[in-house]
């Protein structure tokens, strides 16, 4: 256990810090800071200082030694635009986006096994077919345009709920329902399709016949062993979300880390790019080894 | 047994019977076939659309700012309304139905192309190639992909080119372990120890012998892909690093109409149920593909169209 753990968080290691180096010499590709910030018409001399303050000055090694070195202090930088710490800046917003998702996450996942397997239950019944509709449906909706068309039917239309900001438990409804749509599609075809595979096994069969209750079938016995895809679905769609839903933030206006990443790159703050993802990456990789975890405990053949 | 299936029944049909063949078992999944006739369409338009339609489509009529959708009075090209210049929706549609499936397609094809043969690579190879391609899996899927297509689209003007090499690299992970995956175990089989101590040369197994297994696997992930990328595309033009106008696509026209939602929400709402149109098209065919391609399951659509799963 030890051991794969071990291993696990070097291979993560590696490859953030691929990503660190890939993504500071990319982001200073898209332009110089100093442009963006003082006016047009500021004196050489202000941008000669304005570069020196923020170290822009160095060539671009030598600002990733700086960078690199103060990192390993733990000193993520300080944002430009903000003038305060980056990692500050970044764990607010990613705050937001953490409940965003846990919220959505936890309801998908428990209407999606629910209604899957009884979806799987009577394969081509009504319920089924209306659920794999509806799921095919939620999959296929593209979240900017729902998110839109839900604004102006429930917040403009019917003037129920807010059309963005946050504040009241009201503000959480609109962005929340969008972004469950589209993972409850997927993860319902998933459960259907794993649960259709685990209740023509022979031991559910056996539980039938020794007279156990429908019910008790399907949520005991198949649905344990039909867990291990749908358990892979939740952790890729939940780390999609840990990313930041940007379209769904941007639109609903909720300070989430997805919007705050976009923006930074926009305004050339690049210690907040690079620590919005150092800290996502370590979120991810928390829930990997989570998801792991849940596998072993699933399966007692999975050791690590 | 799913090999010699295919062995006996591919070389002794002719081309169109196959062709027969396969249209029949479209046709006995009817929301297969129907979504299938609803893509021809789709590309029909991407195709002749912008030959046809690209005068009317920009040509801007001022008295037919917002027009309502359903008003004959204007013309049969108003019929789902106008846009923020009184240009048809509707010519709009088709005209940017090229554009939204040329990015999806190019982008499909090249990471399908590119992955599996990286995959093929690296499920066969049991030397350092086969350590060393999974771990650049490991790395694009790492990042974020938006924030990717972000800082590249900063860079390069975003063309339709470039968004088609983003959306291809962001992609690419899929097909690659999708591939690998198939062949570390589609190598072990019989048939391939077979092919290999008869002297079949390494080329040869790959191309003739894995390959066709894993071909129908790939294609089916490809035809949903193919559907996932058109929504990240429009996602992409929504927030406004996509396609720049004057082009356009369905996510552009959905960003376009967001300022009117209010006044003139069919703006909006057209290409949005455009795109919901053909994704869900796309993953209704991408499941009867399933089925039809494996020699296993091909039964459920050979039973005249009962379907069980």
């Amino acid at each position: 256990m030890q051991k794969f753990l071990a291993r696990r968080a070097v291979s993560s290691a590696i490859s953030l810090v691929l990503l660190v180096i890939a993504v500071f010499f990319l982001s200073r590709l898209t332009g110089d800071p100093t442009d963006l910030y003082l006016p047009v018409d500021a004196s050489a001399e202000a941008r000669e200082n304005f570069r020196q303050i923020h170290g822009l000055n160095d060539p671009l090694y030598v600002q990733f030694g700086h960078y690199m070195l103060d990192l390993v202090q733990l000193d993520f930088g300080d944002s430009i635009r903000r003038a305060r710490p980056a990692l500050e800046v970044v764990t607010e917003a990613f705050v937001w986006t953490l409940q965003l998702a846990a919220i959505t996450m936890v309801g998908v996942t428990f209407a999606a096994i629910v209604l899957g397997s009884l979806a799987a239950f009577r394969v081509g019944g009504l319920f089924d077919r209306v659920a794999t509709f509806f799921s095919l449906i939620g999959a296929s909706a593209p979240d900017f345009w729902i998110a839109i068309v839900a604004i102006v039917v429930f917040a403009v239309g019917f003037g129920w709920l807010p059309t963005s900001g946050t504040g009241t438990v009201w503000h959480w409804i609109l962005p929340v329902s969008v972004l469950f749509i589209r993972p409850f599609g997927l993860i319902l075809q998933v459960v259907r399709g794993s649960m259709i595979t685990a209740l023509s096994s022979a031991y559910v069969k056996t539980a039938r016949a020794k007279g156990v209750a429908p019910r008790a079938t399907i949520f005991v016995h198949a649905l344990r062993n039909a867990m291990l895809p749908v358990i892979t679905v939740i952790g890729d769609q939940a780390a999609g979300m840990l990313n930041g839903a940007v379209v769904v933030e941007t639109i609903f206006g909720f300070p989430g880390v997805g919007k705050l990443m976009i923006d930074s790159i926009l305004q050339r703050d690049f210690a907040v790019v690079l620590a919005s993802i150092m800290v996502t990456a370590f979120a991810i990789f928390l829930m990997n080894i989570l998801i792991d975890l849940a596998y072993g405990a699933l399966d007692p053949r999975i050791r690590y | 047994m799913t090999m010699a299936e295919q062995r006996i029944l591919s070389p002794a049909k002719p081309e169109a019977g196959r062709l027969r063949t396969a249209l029949k078992l479209l046709w006995a999944d009817k929301p297969a076939t129907v979504a299938a006739v609803f893509l021809l369409v789709i590309v029909l338009c991407a195709v002749f659309g912008p030959m046809l339609l690209e005068q009317v489509s920009s040509r801007q009529n001022l008295r037919g700012r917002n027009a309502p959708p359903f008003d004959l009075a204007k013309g049969w090209l108003l019929i789902l309304g106008g846009d923020q210049l009184g240009r048809p929706l509707l010519a709009r549609i088709v005209v940017a139905a090229s554009n939204t499936m040329a990015i999806a397609a190019g982008a499909v094809l090249a990471s399908m192309l590119i992955g599996s043969a990286l995959g093929l690579c690296a499920g066969y190879s049991r030397g350092r190639a086969g350590d060393l391609i999974p771990r650049l899996a490991d790395v694009i899927m790492s990042f974020p992909s938006l924030l990717l297509a972000v800082i590249v689209l900063y860079m390069l003007e975003p063309s339709v080119g470039n968004i088609i090499l983003v959306l291809a690299i962001t992609r690419i992970p899929v097909y690659l372990r999708t591939t690998r995956a198939e062949v570390l175990e589609v190598r072990e089989r019989m048939f391939v120890q077979a092919a290999l101590v008869m002297g079949a040369s390494t080329p040869r197994i790959i191309f003739r012998h894995i390959m066709p297994m894993i071909l129908p696997t790939i294609l089916t992930i490809a035809t949903l892909d193919f559907a996932f990328v058109m929504l990240a595309e429009s996602s992409l033009s929504f927030l406004g690093i996509g396609i720049q106008p004057p082009e356009v696509t369905w996510g552009l026209m959905v960003a376009q109409g967001r300022p009117y939602l209010t006044t003139a929400w069919w703006l909006s709402f057209w290409p949005g149920l455009v795109i919901i149109l053909t994704t869900l098209s796309l993953n209704l065919l991408s499941n009867w593909m399933r089925i039809a391609l494996d020699p296993t399951q091909r039964w459920r659509l050979e039973m005249g169209g009962r379907k069980n799963v």
